[in-house]
């Protein structure tokens, strides 16, 4: 479903995306994990469509993002992980406004919104304007503008940051029926019990460069880990900081 | 590990000095600066031209009206003294609004506020720092204006090298007194008010102020200051003129310390007053500040707009719009909604409404039709000239509402890169939303203003069907060089078209003008000669040639920019 084949992204003399390729199928649910800075938000946008790639293709559902960027943009749902929203309109006019960016409107948007809305418990704040809502609030309402036009694939980046255990309970709920019934979600996370207990396979990057992707159990193969947990893999992979460090920090 | 940081040494309670508070601001400053030059040198060239022949040109006129009243022995000082009182008056009434309108931001709604005070910084370094900061982002303009002109009177009248530190002794606490003033009803306003509110309400009487101002001055007709009949008794003018404006004004102290020093009068007072009173207030703004501050500060963060007023207009709009596809009739509909919704871009309607107001009336006042006969030629003359001034109104009025269509996008066009619209349509949507209202304003007062110069039919039809073309070509220009100059980083869409994309739209805008009056003038020279021949006007291939260029020149300034700034909008990375 998404397939990205050497992508790279260069900013002057900085490579934020090293010759990334991937492939997420239908029906699955692929984690996308790394430390700050190591090109998960930046590998996300590309496939958004919002930043261009240096070199590589993307191809959402067989169809070549740089080729045929409006087909392909209306197989996909983009969740960013700052939710900006126009604060001057409500929330009822941010969805009906999203919809009609993908040609859509009429009654069967306004019955699907309602739904949303009542899903994401907005129902009440839809008349009232967006600069009213809480972060996590607004990260509901951008959810809700995502499933809106019934995309095959999700792009989340950082879904859970801002939201209630309730929401994002909630959200694991949705993404893992949204797999289910075939369609594809692609999320980035911090949160690695998230990614450990959602994914159906993990990539990890660091540095621009995927440094492994499988299963659990394949990425426990391929790094000689024993039975770890995704956390302690992921600190091995990545590099994480020495207890000695800490008391050092702590201490002075 | 958590007795290890209860029992490690607590630090020295030591209070950071200004210049920390204020560093991330100035580090900033520095790096934006680095940003501008690395990004080509061409900007930077150019912007120094610009600002030098603008001190010129502010430097001239200073010099040459105060070398022609200087050598007028007694009134000639007077005569400086009050131009100097009513420029400080009116720097003072403009910087009083400017600090009304910053001190809301750096004090209530900046981003670096939240980490401040959460620090242990204590209530007087923030005041002074914000203060500081405040002086700074409202007056830098007002000291580029001052330099010139006080150059101009120090070279007139033989300041001297101290000059300068006089200036300076003068115009410091003169500075400071508008920014203690701005910011302590900003202060009280916030406790009123909720912050949002608050904003919206300054920027209101910021611009309602601005606004009033400009139409007094034009309608008082100070033109007839100059004729004759107005100076029957000159005695009273004398009078009028020794009066200061007011005793109680900083702007007159700082006028009589400078004039006292190029006049050679020896009297501390008013420069002991400027420096007796800036300390106090600045003394009382900070009693002010400890006081209510906290409140108001805790006030400005839950105080955002929750409710929308007025539902009708919408669905009217929703009708008329109906027959578009829906992501173009939606894309209309949003950007309407928003800028009635947005008291920072609604507002500029006011001083949109003041220009049309004085521009029409400059038109009524012009002595055409009283009094003697102004010759035929003339009048057609004026009619045709008129088409460049209605023209510059034009742009600035686009420079305020086209300019800034793809910079409001801002932070979020991530949803507008990653949803399926074409971009082409979205700058269409956007183009034909901002030229609609453009094209009934341009028409209106071409219509109107022909109307009371009394035009015939031919410069009529000449002047709507020029109009019509220059507002399609002009509305291009302003989004395509909006789109291709974005500024992202802007709460304020008035902001927007004060930068360098800005300056470039307007330069564009007055050539574009000047190339369609110069080439248009071959037909109306023709039409006029005929006219005073009282021969039939022919239709000559030197006119249709004429008239084809001017539209060629305006199709072609129509498509260009917006297909450069489709091409910008393509390569735009968030």
């Amino acid at each position: 479903m998404i397939r990205l084949t050497h992508l790279t992204k260069r900013y002057g003399s900085f490579t934020a995306v090293d010759d990334v390729s991937l492939e997420v199928s239908r029906g699955e649910l692929f984690g996308f994990l790394g430390p700050n800075g190591a090109g998960k938000t930046t590998t996300m946008r590309m496939i958004a469509g919002i930043l261009q790639p240096t070199q590589g293709t993307i191809e959402i559902g067989g169809d070549n993002l740089a080729e045929h960027p409006i087909k392909a943009k209306h197989r996909l749902g983009f969740i960013p992980d700052r939710p900006y929203v126009y604060e001057k309109l409500t929330g009822a006019e941010f969805l009906r406004f999203v919809a009609a960016l993908y040609g859509q409107s009429g009654e069967s948007i306004e019955r699907r919104m309602d739904e949303l809305l009542a899903l994401f418990e907005l129902r009440d704040w839809k008349d009232e304007l967006v600069e009213s809502y809480s972060h996590g609030m607004r990260q509901k309402l951008i959810i809700s503008s995502a499933l809106l036009h019934r995309p095959e694939a999700i792009v989340v980046d950082e879904p859970m940051v801002g939201l209630d255990p309730k929401g994002a309970r909630f959200l694991k709920d949705l993404f893992r029926a949204f797999v289910d019934r075939g369609g594809t979600v692609l999320m980035s996370t911090h949160t690695l019990e998230v990614a450990e207990a959602m994914c159906d396979r993990i990539g990890i990057i660091q540095q621009g460069k995927i440094v492994a992707c499988g299963t659990m159990a394949e990425l426990r193969q391929q790094t000689a880990s024993g039975d770890m947990s995704l956390e302690e893999l992921f600190l091995k992979l990545t590099g994480g900081i020495h207890e000695r460090e800490l008391d050092v920090i702590l201490d002075q | 590990m958590s007795s290890s940081i209860s029992n490690a040494t607590m630090p020295v309670r030591v209070q950071p000095t200004l210049r920390t508070v204020l560093r991330p601001k100035w580090l900033g400053t520095f790096a934006r600066i680095r940003e501008q030059k690395s990004q080509g040198t061409g900007k930077v060239v150019l912007l120094v031209l610009l600002g030098l022949g603008f001190w010129s040109a502010v430097f001239g006129v200073f010099y040459r009206v105060l070398r022609y009243i200087h050598s007028e022995q007694e009134i000639g000082t007077i005569l400086a003294a009050k131009l100097l009182g009513v420029t400080l008056l009116a720097f003072a009434s403009l910087l009083l609004l400017s600090n009304l309108i910053t001190a809301l931001s750096s004090y209530f709604l900046a981003r670096d506020l939240d980490m401040l005070v959460a620090a242990p910084v204590d209530w007087l370094r923030l005041y002074l720092a914000k203060l500081g900061e405040t002086l700074v982002h409202s007056s830098w303009m007002v000291v580029l204006m001052a330099v010139p002109i006080f150059t101009a009177y120090g070279i007139v009248y033989k300041g001297g090298p101290f000059f300068p530190i006089v200036v300076l002794a003068a115009l410091v606490p003169y500075f400071v007194l508008p920014c203690v003033v701005g910011t302590a009803v900003t202060l009280i306003l916030v406790n009123v008010f909720p912050a949002r509110r608050a904003r919206d309400l300054l920027s209101l009487v910021a611009i309602g102020a601005a606004g009033g101002l400009v139409l007094l001055l034009r309608l008082v007709r100070p033109e007839q200051l100059a004729r004759p009949e107005g100076m029957n008794n000159l005695l009273d003018y004398l009078g009028a003129l020794r009066t200061p404006t007011s005793p109680f004004l900083p702007s007159e102290w700082a006028t009589a310390t400078i004039m006292n020093w190029l006049t050679r009068v020896a009297d501390p007072l008013p420069v002991v007053l400027l420096w007796t009173t800036a300390p106090a207030f600045v003394v009382l703004g900070a009693i002010l500040h400890w006081k209510l501050y906290s409140h108001g500060f805790s006030k400005a963060q839950e105080s955002p707009e929750r409710f929308i007023h007025g539902r009708r207009w919408p669905s009217l709009l929703y009708t008329i719009a109906g027959a578009m596809p829906p992501a173009r009739r939606e894309f209309i509909l949003k950007d309407v909604r928003i800028f009635f919704r947005d008291t920072t871009q609604w507002s500029q309607l006011i001083l949109l409404g003041v220009l049309l107001v004085v521009y029409i009336f400059n038109i009524k006042s012009l002595p055409l039709f009283s009094g003697e006969r102004v010759p035929f030629f003339l009048v057609s003359l004026v009619v045709f000239l008129n088409l460049g001034l209605a023209g510059f109104v034009l742009a600035a009025v686009a420079a305020r509402f086209v300019f800034p269509a793809v910079s409001l996008e801002g932070k979020q066009m991530w949803l507008l890169r990653s949803s399926p619209l074409d971009l082409a349509a979205l700058l269409w949507s956007k183009y034909w939303t901002g030229t609609v209202p453009l094209l009934v304003l341009a028409i209106a007062i071409t219509f109107t203003t022909n109307l009371l110069l009394q035009a015939t039919p031919f410069m009529m039809m000449v002047s709507l069907g020029t109009m019509v073309l220059l507002t399609l070509a002009i509305s291009s220009l302003a989004l395509g060089l909006g789109a291709l100059y974005p500024k992202f980083d802007t709460e304020n869409a008035a902001q927007i078209p004060t930068g360098f994309g800005g300056l470039i739209f307007m330069m564009s805008a007055i050539v574009l003008l000047g190339v369609v009056i110069v080439i248009e003038a071959v037909p109306v020279m023709f039409y006029l000669r005929a006219q005073l021949a009282g021969e039939p006007v022919a239709i000559t291939p030197k006119m249709i040639i004429a008239l084809g260029s001017v539209a060629l020149i305006c199709i072609v300034t129509t498509l260009v920019p917006l297909r450069v700034g489709l091409r910008r909008m393509e390569q735009m990375e968030f």
